[in-house]
C-alpha cells in the first residue's frame, strides 16, 4: 500500500507542477487547491505553495510585494511560528505570479459596512470574498492587506509543513510521529535523536502532506515581538536588489518619451540627430511614445530628449482650473452613494449654530524614490519580466495581452520595489519594456523612466472637492452633512487592475468619510463621481487621504464653532460610536500631556481617522519660528488588535505620517496646456531631516479584529497638521498643500 | 575616450565619453549597483558617494572631471562585514524600502568623519539634501547617533 502510495506519488511528481498542488493542504484543499506554482526538484520536497525544502535548508515564499512595509519578514515570521524555524536562517522568495498567491483579504475591503461595527459573522463573510480573489488571479499588494490575509494561511502552511516533515522522520525512525517535537529547524526524537528538516527534504517529498491545529497565542514565539527584518543587512549595504538593479548578460538599457498629454496620440518623430549619438544603438516606435535603446541609461536618456516629436493634444481639459471645475460639476449630478445617512439633516432643533464651508484637495503623484523601470527579454515563444511590482499576475495578464503569448509562457520576476505606495500595482511601466523587447528580439532590455517622466505620467491620487454642512448646539456635535466629489479611483483603478467593468455604490471613495466611527446624531454622506479626466489611481490610503482630511477638518471646525477642546469635543464622539476610536485618542491626549492650552508661538491639533480597519489618533506640535512653522513632535495611536510585528507597525505609522505631511506641506500636481507642471523633486518636494517632526508611536491592541498598518498612518497627518496651524495662527486651511499659505522652516 | 577611476581601493578602465555623470558608468558599466538613481539633478541624494571622503552626488559628477579616490556603499562595508555606521542603520531597523539608503548613510559616513559628535543640528543640516519618501528620518537620526557613539568608544 505505501509502495502503491509512492509510485502513485511520484508519477504526481513528474506528471506536472500543477498536480503537486493536489497535494497541498489546509485551507487549499477545502477551497479546491490551486496549482501549486513550485517546480519540483531532485531531492526537493514541496510541502506546499509557501514551503519547500531540500539539502540546503528551508525556504519560504512570501509572494507579496517588498516595499518598505517590512511584509517579507512578517510573512515569513507567521510560516516559522508553526514551522519552528528561525526566520533569519531561512531562504525567503517572492516566487512566481501564480494564482496560489491569490490575495484573500483585500476584497474584503468592498464589502458594505463601516468595518468597525463589523460582526464575527461580516468578518467571515468578508474571507468567503476574499476567495474570488484567487478566481481572478489577483496575486496584488495593496489595501494594508497582507497580515490579515496571511495570519492563519500562514500558520496553517507552516503548521502542516512541520507535521509533515515529523511524519517523514517518524517513518525513517519507525516510531510515531506523537513521539516527536520540532525546535529550530530539526525534528526531535526521543533519545536526543536530532534530523535537520533538509535531511529530511528527500523523505519528505514521499509522504502523505499533514494537516494541523494551530497553537494558542501564548505559544507564540515570533508572533507579536519585534522581528529583525531580513532585508535589512541587503539594504544597508547596497546589495539588495531593487528593479533597477537587475543585470542579465548582454542587457542593453533604454529610455522612453509618452505624450505628456494623457491619452493623446503621438503623430510623428524626428530622431536624426539621436541615431548618431554616443550610445545609441536602437530608435524605436512604440506607438503612442518613443524609446531610445543603448549601451547606458544616461545616454539613451540625451539622445531620447534630443528626438523632435509631434505629440496630439490632450482631450482632457487642459487647466487645474477646468479639471476642478468638470470635479465640481459633478455635485450637479445624483449622488452616486449615499452610504451613511443617520438621522435627519434637514430638519433640525432651534439654536444651533451652522457651517457650511469647502475643502479642495489636489491630484498627487506618488514619486517613489526609485523611479519606474522594468526590463524584459522576449525569446520568440516566451517572455521574461524583472520587475518592482505590487501585482504579478496582474503584470503578466497585460504581458499576454500585449505579446499574444499565453500567461504560462511569461515568467514574472518580482525584485524589491524602491518604494510602491500603490503606484506599482499600475502595469504601464511593465507593459513599456515589454514593448521594447518585443521589438528586440533576444536582447534583454532594462527600461528607466526619468525622473520627470515618472513625474508626468503618474496614476495620481485625485484631486477632490468636499462640500460640508454641520451644526453644534450647546457644546455638542448635532448635523454633519459631507458631499464628496472626484474621480472614481475604484472605477478607474479597480476597473483596470480587474478588467472588469465597476459600477453601483463605490464605497472606496467615501471611505474614513462615511464610515468615521463618530456618534453625530445626524450624520449623512453622499459620494458624486466626476467623469475620467487624468489617470488616477491607489495612493497610499486612496480616497482615505482626502476624506481623512474633510471628515476630520470638520470635526475640528464644529469643536472651535462649539467652543469646545478639539480633542475632548472628539473623544465625546468617539466613545459614544466604538471604544478603540475613543481609546486611540486617549492614548494620544496622554502621550502629548494635551492640556488644551498652549503657549504662545506654539500651536497643536490633533486629528483621528478610522481606515483599513485602524483608528488611528494624531495630535502634532508646530512653533512659529520668526513667521516660519516649524513641525516639531508628533504623537501617533493606532489600534491594530492584533500587532504582528509592533517595531515594523511603528515604522509603518511614523512613515504613513510623514508621507501624509509630504503631501499636506508641499504635494500637488497642476496642470496647464494639458500638461502637468511639475516635474521633478524641486517641484514636488517632500519631508526631509529637517522638517521631520520627533515621533511618538504607541501600538494598541483593545479592537477584536486586526487592522491594516501601511496607509491608516497616513490619513490623520493632514487634519491633524492644520488644525495645529489653525491653533497657531487662527487661520483654517481649507486647501492643501499648505506651502501655498504658509511658509515651513 | 578611456578613463582610469579608483574605486573602493581597484582600478578600472572606462571607455565612456567625458560627460557621462559617475553615477551612470558605476551602474551601467561598472554593475556597481548600490549607488541609486532617484532624480538626476542633484535633489534627492540617493546617489551619494564619497570622493575623497567627501560626499557628492554622483549623478552631477562627469567622468572627465574625477579625480579622486571614489568610495561607494559596496566600498563601505559588505554584508558579512559590515562598517560600524551599517551595523548601527541594523540596529535601529532603519530601512523600509531601503532605496535611498545607500546615498543616506554615505552621507553620514561623511559627517561622522568630519564630526565625531554631531547634534540633532548638525544632523539636519547634513542629511537635508537626502530625500526618504518612506519617512525613516526619525530612525537615520539615531542610528548617527548611536554610530557616533560606536566609532567614539572603538
Amino acid at each position: 500500500m505505501a509502495r502503491l502510495k509512492k509510485i502513485a506519488r511520484r508519477s504526481f511528481l513528474v506528471g506536472s507542477a500543477a498536480i503537486v498542488g493536489g497535494v497541498a493542504f489546509g485551507t487549499y484543499k477545502y477551497h479546491q487547491p490551486a496549482p501549486n506554482p513550485l517546480q519540483p526538484g531532485a531531492g526537493k520536497a514541496i510541502l506546499n505553495p509557501f514551503v519547500f525544502v531540500d539539502q540546503s535548508g528551508v525556504t519560504l515564499i512570501a509572494p507579496r510585494a517588498e516595499m518598505g512595509q517590512g511584509v517579507r519578514t512578517s510573512w515569513a515570521a507567521l510560516i516559522a511560528e508553526e514551522l519552528d524555524v528561525d526566520p533569519a536562517a531561512v531562504t525567503v522568495l517572492h516566487g512566481p505570479a501564480a494564482k496560489a498567491y491569490y490575495n484573500s483579504a483585500m476584497m474584503a475591503e468592498a464589502l458594505p459596512g463601516r468595518g468597525y461595527d463589523a460582526s464575527d459573522f461580516q468578518h467571515s463573510l468578508g474571507q468567503i470574498v476574499g476567495n474570488f480573489s484567487k478566481f481572478l488571479d489577483l496575486q496584488v499588494t495593496g489595501g494594508s492587506s497582507s497580515m490579515k490575509d496571511g495570519f492563519t494561511r500562514m500558520r496553517l502552511a507552516g503548521a502542516s509543513a512541520r507535521e509533515t516533515l515529523k511524519e517523514a522522520a517518524a517513518q525513517q525512525l519507525g516510531i510515531a510521529r506523537a513521539l516527536l517535537e520540532t525546535k529550530d529547524g530539526f525534528v526531535l526524537a526521543p533519545g536526543g535523536v536530532k534530523l535537520a528538516y533538509s535531511e529530511l527534504a528527500m523523505a519528505a517529498a514521499n509522504v502523505e502532506t499533514q494537516e494541523a491545529e494551530l497553537r494558542p497565542a501564548a505559544q507564540w514565539k515570533y508572533i507579536g515581538k519585534p522581528v529583525a527584518r531580513i532585508d535589512m543587512v541587503e539594504k544597508v549595504t547596497g546589495t539588495a536588489t531593487f528593479g533597477l538593479d537587475t543585470r542579465i548578460e548582454g542587457m542593453k538599457f533604454a529610455a522612453i518619451r509618452q505624450n505628456p498629454h494623457y491619452g493623446a496620440a503621438m503623430r510623428s518623430f524626428d530622431a536624426s540627430a539621436a541615431k548618431s549619438m554616443a550610445g545609441v544603438e536602437e530608435v524605436l516606435d512604440l506607438g503612442d511614445a518613443v524609446a531610445v535603446v543603448g549601451t547606458n541609461t544616461w545616454l539613451a536618456q540625451q539622445a531620447v530628449d534630443a528626438i523632435e516629436v509631434d505629440w496630439a493634444p490632450a482631450s482632457h481639459p487642459e487647466t487645474t482650473e477646468a479639471i476642478f471645475a468638470e470635479i465640481a460639476a459633478a455635485f450637479d449630478d445624483s449622488p452616486n452613494s449615499t452610504l451613511r445617512d443617520d438621522g435627519d439633516v434637514d430638519d433640525l432643533p432651534e439654536g444651533a449654530e451652522f457651517l457650511e464651508v469647502e475643502y479642495r484637495l489636489p491630484y498627487l503623484a506618488h514619486a517613489t524614490m526609485e523611479p519606474m523601470n522594468a526590463t524584459a527579454l522576449y525569446s520568440g515563444d516566451r517572455l521574461e519580466i524583472w520587475a518592482p511590482n505590487q501585482g504579478p499576475t496582474v503584470v503578466q495578464k497585460a504581458a499576454a495581452d500585449l505579446s499574444g503569448l499565453e500567461a504560462e509562457a511569461i515568467t514574472v520576476n518580482t525584485t524589491y520595489l524602491g518604494g510602491g505606495f500603490g503606484r506599482r500595482i499600475e502595469v504601464d511601466y511593465s507593459n513599456r519594456a515589454v514593448q521594447i523587447a518585443l521589438q528586440l528580439r533576444g536582447t534583454p532590455v532594462q527600461l528607466t523612466w526619468s525622473r520627470e517622466e515618472d513625474m508626468r505620467h503618474d496614476y495620481f491620487r485625485p484631486g477632490a472637492i468636499a462640500r460640508y454642512r454641520a451644526a453644534v448646539k450647546d457644546g455638542k456635535a448635532l448635523m454633519v452633512h459631507g458631499k464628496i466629489a472626484a474621480q472614481s479611483t475604484t472605477q478607474e483603478g479597480a476597473g483596470r487592475m480587474l478588467g472588469l467593468p465597476m459600477s453601483g455604490p463605490d464605497k472606496g471613495h467615501v471611505d474614513a468619510a462615511f464610515n468615521q466611527p463618530l456618534a453625530i446624531p445626524n450624520f449623512r454622506v453622499e459620494g458624486y463621481l466626476a467623469k475620467p479626466m487624468i489617470p488616477v489611481g491607489f495612493w497610499r490610503s486612496v480616497a482615505a487621504s482626502f476624506n481623512g482630511f474633510f471628515s476630520d477638518t470638520i470635526i475640528d471646525e464644529m469643536a472651535h464653532t462649539a467652543r469646545r477642546d478639539p480633542l475632548e469635543f472628539r473623544l465625546e464622539l468617539a466613545r459614544a460610536e466604538w471604544e478603540p476610536a475613543a481609546q486611540v485618542l486617549e492614548r494620544v491626549r496622554d502621550m502629548s500631556g494635551w492640556s488644551g492650552q498652549t503657549p504662545a508661538g506654539v500651536g497643536r491639533g490633533v486629528a483621528l481617522a478610522y481606515s483599513f480597519g485602524t483608528p488611528v489618533a494624531q495630535a502634532i506640535e508646530v512653533i512659529d519660528r520668526g513667521g516660519d512653522i516649524a513641525i516639531t513632535k508628533a504623537w501617533i495611536a493606532a489600534d491594530l488588535g492584533l500587532a504582528i510585528d509592533p517595531r515594523n507597525i511603528e515604522a509603518q505609522l511614523f512613515g504613513g505620517l510623514a508621507y501624509g505631511l509630504s503631501a499636506a506641506c508641499f504635494g500637488e500636481i497642476t496642470f496647464a496646456d494639458g500638461m502637468v507642471e511639475q516635474e521633478n523633486f524641486p517641484d514636488y518636494d517632500a519631508l526631509r531631516m529637517p522638517s521631520m517632526p520627533r515621533v511618538e508611536v504607541a501600538v494598541l491592541e483593545n479592537q477584536k479584529h486586526m487592522g491594516g498598518a501601511g496607509e491608516p498612518g497616513t490619513p490623520p497627518a493632514a487634519p491633524a497638521l492644520a488644525n495645529a496651524i489653525f491653533d497657531l495662527t487662527g487661520s483654517r486651511a481649507r486647501e492643501l498643500p499648505l506651502n501655498k499659505r504658509f511658509s515651513f522652516v | 575616450m578611456s578613463k582610469t577611476l579608483h574605486i573602493n581601493g581597484k582600478t578600472h578602465q572606462v571607455d565612456l565619453p567625458d560627460d557621462v555623470p559617475l553615477l551612470w558608468v558605476l551602474r551601467d558599466e561598472l554593475g556597481l549597483t548600490g549607488t541609486k538613481f532617484g532624480c538626476g539633478i542633484a535633489a534627492c541624494g540617493a546617489c551619494t558617494v564619497q570622493v575623497d571622503g567627501v560626499a557628492l552626488r554622483s549623478c552631477q559628477l562627469s567622468l572627465g572631471d574625477i579625480d579622486g579616490e571614489v568610495t561607494t556603499i559596496e566600498g563601505l562595508g559588505t554584508p558579512e562585514n559590515l562598517a560600524m555606521i551599517q551595523t548601527a542603520w541594523v540596529q535601529h531597523q532603519v530601512a523600509q524600502c531601503g532605496y535611498c539608503q545607500s546615498g543616506q548613510i554615505m552621507q553620514a559616513a561623511s559627517l561622522l568623519a568630519d564630526n565625531p559628535a554631531p547634534t540633532d543640528e548638525d544632523i539636519d543640516d547634513a542629511m537635508q539634501g537626502n530625500l526618504c519618501r518612506c519617512g525613516t528620518y526619525p530612525r537615520i537620526r539615531a542610528a548617527i547617533h548611536s554610530a557616533a557613539k560606536m566609532m567614539q568608544e572603538a
